[in-house]
């Protein structure tokens, strides 16, 4: 099986980093070969694991189809009589309180219980090699868990990545930093792919803090310029900020599972047990789940930490395209669908999920309506869909899964057309753009799909993935549900509508680059990019276009489709069945024509930035400009407020509190030793030593008279000394 | 009987032999006066020397031991003569009450 071999996937860009690091400056290409081999394998390997994953999913798809209609002959009433058995035990009332002991029987969202029999399940290849053991018993793993969801992630960052290494080849050249830039990318994807293809919480723990760092390094990759290196620091430090929450959650989840593995801890979630056997703690589990999620709205851009992404566009265009849409930024995304059978059992934790998507989704997209930077209309655009996809994950699964792999092909499309574009004008602002549809085809009519992808016209990637989110947030109904679609709706038509916008400042109209920014005066007209760049956009308008029809809502393509490729379990695939809403459908086509059709007008005749009617809307101009207040808050008031008067009082705590504490018992201390020293050293024990010797001096004075130097005194004594011995002897005897 | 003589000219020999140690300045007859002591322990050793023969000693000890005395004191004045010597090269006097480096 192929799928043994998944883990050759990270490790290919692993090695094409070491050998740009080694030979990449000696190598004809300076290192981009490297990187681009190894993509590519990595995208075959993908491409045959996907194979493998997918047809195997929707092999057992069928076996089931075929199990449960032979079921219906006669061992029906079988099912009938086992469902009987366990009354009570079909509660979904908000929290859905799974316990079922059999592992072929399971209960649906809907509460009905559909019996899954045995040996047929999705596909799942999940081994692990021990790195040794730590403390008592805990085994440090390295694994692969190659599922649908994994499978599909492979697919889209190889895909994305083989083309944005390929298109930096045209975009980056001449970049003095050049081999230093692929190793990056190299590294980048390799941490991405970690990530994807982790069996445990902790080694997906690495892989996301490594895409933390990478992201870093590339957004502060022209590290000249200040604004540069504080947009690093930014996103760094904001999706950080992001991370504790989620190792809050790894830890807490470990706490309660007792393990870091994904498989055990789904296996225990879907059963209703926590570690030791006893009954799962629902709240236990919303806080880890949540505390999980913090984590993702850090990394994936939600509200209210989304601030980072924006600014991130200071990196490379091609690393935009990679990581600030394509990629980094659906680690949020993937880790919520990683474990979502867990989430499934805490409706609590669904629901911040949904409140947090619906706000970034619907608030988020109006920013792009003040922007004149082409990268940050993209940016917003991408926060925003981004949200679609957490909002969708409170629904489905499916949803949010299929909106996030076509919404990657599609925004890196527009990321690469956007950094066609500023090659050729060499400038981000719109306002020095316009016309270019005359001078770069290539890059306007690729730019075309990925902005009709974007704002969901039939039938483009787009529309598909939007409305199976839209379909799901509807089905379901409820409060949320009904939120979501009617705010996802309407986002629609302003995500038309800046997509217009942007399209027609930049491609319409007149080419208004040679007036006024540059210094000679002798710009010359923009012409197409490269092969290199223009090649990687025009394959990727292949999926942007049709990656849509992998998933057609209607019942007929279901068990062969892509929700039956990613699904993770069959019960929950039985369970949400195809959602095709026609009214629904129709009505957000409307609103993007309108909104596409509205925003052509408005900016048609385009002139200049005073015009603009966006910023001629007063307080609400400043709203939007201001990006809600939010940067102030967190710079202005938090930052102000620790720095200026928190860390103050602090200091002042620790000179006057602490110190004073501190300088005391070391003064006392002192005191003590001195004393110590004069009174015990000094007077006792040196004392000692000096009576002992003046004790001896002073005897010795007392006896050298004998020695007079007359050696007759000398002769006299001895006889003395043998006369009295002799004597005394003599008595003795 | 007859031995009460030589026993009583040891006896006097040694007291004379003191008086001169004691008495005497001069270096050299310090060290006369100590060979004459030295005379009359030998004297004494021929004495009891002949009294043991009388009493069975075969071997002749009390002699034989004065003869060696006699060669060791004979010794003892080369070593005596040779420092009285050096003392007079360095000091010009032999006269004892001067060489007192070594008092307190």
């Amino acid at each position: 099986m192929i799928s043994d071999y998944a883990w050759v996937i990270p490790a290919l860009p692993a090695l094409s980093a070491v050998l740009i690091m080694l030979f990449g400056k000696h190598m004809k290409g300076k290192g981009a070969e490297f990187g681009i081999a190894a993509l590519g394998i990595a995208f075959l390997l993908s491409v045959f694991v996907a194979v493998e994953v997918f047809s195997a999913n929707v092999q057992a798809v069928a076996d089931l189809e075929e199990a449960l209609h032979s079921e219906e002959g006669g061992g029906g009433e079988e099912g009938e009589t086992e469902g009987a058995l366990r009354p009570g035990q079909s509660v979904f009332d908000g929290v859905m309180v799974a316990t079922t002991g059999l592992d072929g029987l399971r209960l649906a969202a809907e509460g009905e219980a559909i019996e899954i029999p045995e040996g047929i399940s999705s596909f799942v290849n999940d081994d692990s090699v021990s790195l040794g053991t730590l403390g008592e018993g805990f085994e440090l793993e390295a694994g692969q868990r190659v599922d649908g969801l994994a499978a599909m992630m492979f697919l889209l960052v190889t895909f994305v990545s083989l083309m944005v290494h390929i298109y930096s080849v045209g975009y980056m050249a001449g970049e003095p930093r050049y081999t230093y830039y692929f190793n990056l990318l190299s590294l980048f994807t390799m941490s991405m792919l970690l990530m994807v293809i982790a069996n445990n919480m902790l080694q997906l723990l690495v892989g996301w803090e490594l895409v933390g760092v990478c992201s870093f390094l590339l957004i502060g990759f022209y590290w000249e310029g200040r604004s540069n290196q504080s947009a690093a620091q930014k996103a760094f430090l904001t999706t950080k900020f992001g991370d504790i929450g989620l190792m809050v959650g790894v830890v807490s989840l470990w706490a309660q599972f007792g393990t870091f593995n994904i498989a055990q801890i789904i296996d225990d979630a879907t059963h209703g047990l926590q570690a030791g056997g006893q009954t799962l703690d629902n709240g236990w589990l919303t806080f880890g789940l949540i505390s999980l999620f913090i984590g993702a709205i850090g990394k994936s851009a939600q509200f209210p930490l989304q601030t980072w992404l924006p600014d991130a566009m200071a990196g490379p265009t091609p690393v935009s395209a990679l990581i600030h849409a394509a990629t980094m930024v659906t680690a949020g995304i993937f880790l919520v669908a990683r474990i979502y059978p867990v989430y499934q059992q805490s409706q609590a934790a669904l629901n911040v999920i949904a409140i947090i998507g619906v706000i970034t989704l619907f608030a988020m997209g109006f920013l792009a309506l003040v922007q004149d930077d082409i990268k940050r209309v993209l940016a917003y655009s991408t926060v925003s869909q981004l949200g679609y996809m957490v909002a969708a994950l409170a629904f489905s699964y499916t949803a949010g899964i299929f909106h996030l792999f076509t919404h990657g092909f599609f925004k890196a499309l527009l990321f690469l057309a956007s950094g066609s574009v500023i090659h050729a004008v060499h400038s981000n602002n719109m306002e020095d753009m316009g016309g270019l549809r005359k001078y770069m085809p290539a890059t306007f009519w690729t730019w075309i799909i990925g902005t009709l992808a974007l704002a969901a016209v039939f039938p483009l990637a787009g529309f598909w993935s939007k409305d199976e989110v839209l379909a799901g947030a509807f089905t379901n109904g409820g409060y949320t549900g009904t939120v979501v679609w009617i705010l996802g709706g309407l986002g629609g038509f302003i995500t038309a509508f800046y997509m217009a916008r942007a399209t027609t400042m930049t491609f319409f109209g007149d080419f208004r680059g040679h007036s006024g920014h540059s210094t000679d005066g002798s710009v010359g007209t923009p012409h197409e990019s490269p092969r290199s760049m223009k090649w990687p956009l025009i394959i990727l308008a292949v999926p942007a276009t049709l990656i849509g029809l992998i998933n057609l809502p209607f019942e007929r393509f279901h068990p062969t489709g892509f929700s039956a490729w990613t699904m993770f379990s069959l019960e929950y695939f039985e369970g949400h069945p195809a959602e095709f809403v026609v009214p629904l459908a129709i009505g957000s086509t409307l609103a993007a024509l309108l909104g596409l059709a509205l925003g052509y007008l408005m900016y048609r005749r385009y002139r200049e930035p005073a015009r603009d009617p966006f910023n001629n809307m007063g307080l609400a101009t400043t709203v939007l400009q201001r990006k809600y207040f939010l940067d102030d808050l967190y710079s202005g008031v938090i930052m102000h407020t620790i720095r200026d008067r928190i860390s103050p009082a602090i200091y002042w705590m620790n000179d006057n509190v602490i110190d004073r504490f501190v300088y005391l018992a070391g003064s006392s201390t002192r005191a003590l030793g001195g004393g110590l020293y004069r009174v015990v050293d000094q007077k006792g024990i040196d004392g000692f030593v000096n009576g002992a010797g003046s004790g001896a001096s002073w005897t010795g004075g007392l006896i050298k008279f004998a020695q007079s130097g007359n050696v007759q005194f000398y002769a006299g004594a001895m006889f003395i000394g043998v006369f009295v011995f002799a004597v005394l002897f003599a008595a003795a005897a | 009987m007859q031995a009460v003589f030589p026993l009583f000219f040891g006896a006097l020999l040694f007291c004379t032999g003191i008086y001169g140690v004691l008495a005497r300045r001069n270096a050299v007859l310090v060290l006369m006066s100590v060979e004459m002591m030295l005379a009359a322990v030998t004297v004494n050793l021929v004495t009891f020397g002949s009294m043991a023969v009388g009493a069975g000693d075969l071997i002749l000890t009390g002699q034989i031991f004065a003869l060696f005395v006699i060669a060791i004191g004979a010794a003892e004045v080369g070593v005596g003569l040779a420092i009285i010597l050096l003392l007079y090269r360095n000091r010009a006097t032999v006269n004892i009450d001067d060489a007192d480096l070594m008092k307190y």
